[in-house]
């Protein structure tokens, strides 16, 4: 019984996982990644992207064909690693961005961390914050608002 | 490894922004979603989840991976604070079977925002219980519905039988500033929490 399911607030049921080959976890990290973790491109030793060039961020062609070959790669990993090369995203961020469950989101990084084309930053839980400095920014930065 | 924070020192390098999470809470209708994108840029999060165990026949197969899951829409907004920090915020459905999504998010958040409608204050019980137990510092906002009768801070403390040093305020989900005034109010309880008990590290 299902049923109960489907309703404004839940959507259908779907089978989002065929770009992970119907993984539904990721290797032991990637199920550890925290939604507000950063996803951090790996410099690829690349050229910078020539200014003015398509989608800012993305992978040159030649190396997007170079990890596309590698058969273990889809389209949506190269989306990832090039948003993230324009600044670090969290994975929400990256989630929300390119329109994908995070769950999906999460085997995909997973990969992108074992191809070593990422990394992904560990939050400082805010019991570990060094001191009250930054919350006060934060206060600061709410009440400019 | 490659999960592990930088070597050097408790905080990432300075590129890499620090980053921050407030959970929105509260009952079916309450306006999380409205606070949510009064005071960010708010957009759609999808998470899913495998058909949970208690949905799946008793005898399923151990270990059969089950391929069908139902996707949820939750509340997600980021505040870029500056460059070196953001703070996110995030808010599910407010119906029961959403509970589980909780457990996750609250995983390393600042804080929370309970907000309450006067009208149906005890759809606020289960959101108030939970941070309680977790230990997460909590506001509880009473979302000032037009046609909702307004009580005294006061009042509504003492009917949530809430503990003094909890901040309770009235807002109205809808306007920048109210939403905003909720979200300070959270930071400092957060603050004053950490003052008085501080993390053993
Ligand atoms: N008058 C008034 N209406 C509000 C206020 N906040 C929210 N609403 C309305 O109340 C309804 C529900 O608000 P939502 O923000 O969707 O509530 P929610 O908590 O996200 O609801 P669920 O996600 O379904 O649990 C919407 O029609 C809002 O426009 C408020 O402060 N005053
Ligand atoms: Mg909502």
């Amino acid at each position: 019984m299902t049923d109960h399911w489907f309703d404004d607030a839940a959507g259908p049921v779907v089978r989002p996982y065929a770009m992970t080959r119907g993984r539904t976890r990721s290797g032991a990290e990637g199920a550890q990644l925290d939604l507000i973790a950063l996803v951090v491109a790996e410099d690829l030793g690349a050229a910078e992207p020539e200014p003015g060039s398509a989608a800012g961020g993305g992978l040159p062609p030649h190396q997007e064909d170079k990890l596309l070959a590698d058969h273990s790669l889809v389209p949506e990993h190269l989306d990832i690693v090039a948003l993230c090369r324009r600044s670090p995203l969290s994975v929400a961020d990256v989630a929300a961005e390119l329109d994908l469950p995070v769950g999906v989101v999460r085997v995909l990084i997973g990969d992108l961390v074992e191809a070593e084309l990422v990394r992904v930053t560990r939050p400082v839980p805010p019991a570990e914050l060094p001191d009250e400095s930054i919350l006060r920014e934060v206060i600061n930065g709410l009440r400019a608002l | 490894m490659v999960f592990g924070r930088s070597k050097r020192g408790d905080r990432p390098a300075p590129a890499e922004p620090v980053t921050l999470k407030i959970l929105v809470a509260g009952g079916f209708g309450v306006g999380k979603t409205t606070l949510v994108g009064a005071v960010s840029e708010i957009r759609p999060l999808r998470t899913e989840e495998v058909l949970t165990e208690a949905s799946r026949p008793v005898d399923s197969i151990a270990g059969v991976e089950a391929k069908s899951t139902t996707t949820v829409a939750m509340d997600f907004g980021r505040i870029t604070i500056n460059d070196g920090l953001v703070l996110y915020l995030f808010g599910t459905p407010g119906q029961d079977r959403f509970w589980f999504l909780w457990d996750e998010l609250a995983t390393g958040a600042l804080g929370a925002v309970v907000l309450a409608d006067t009208r149906r204050l005890e759809n606020s019980f289960a959101a108030i219980d939970y941070f309680e137990r977790r230990g997460i510092p909590f506001t509880v906002a009473v979302n000032c519905f037009d046609d909702a009768e307004r009580y005294p801070v006061e009042t509504v403390r003492e009917a949530l039988d809430l503990d003094g040093g909890i901040p309770v305020l009235l807002c109205d989900a809808r306007q920048r500033e109210s939403a905003r005034d909720v979200l300070i109010s959270v930071v400092e309880h957060a603050m004053h929490t950490a003052a008085r008990a501080p993390a053993d590290r």
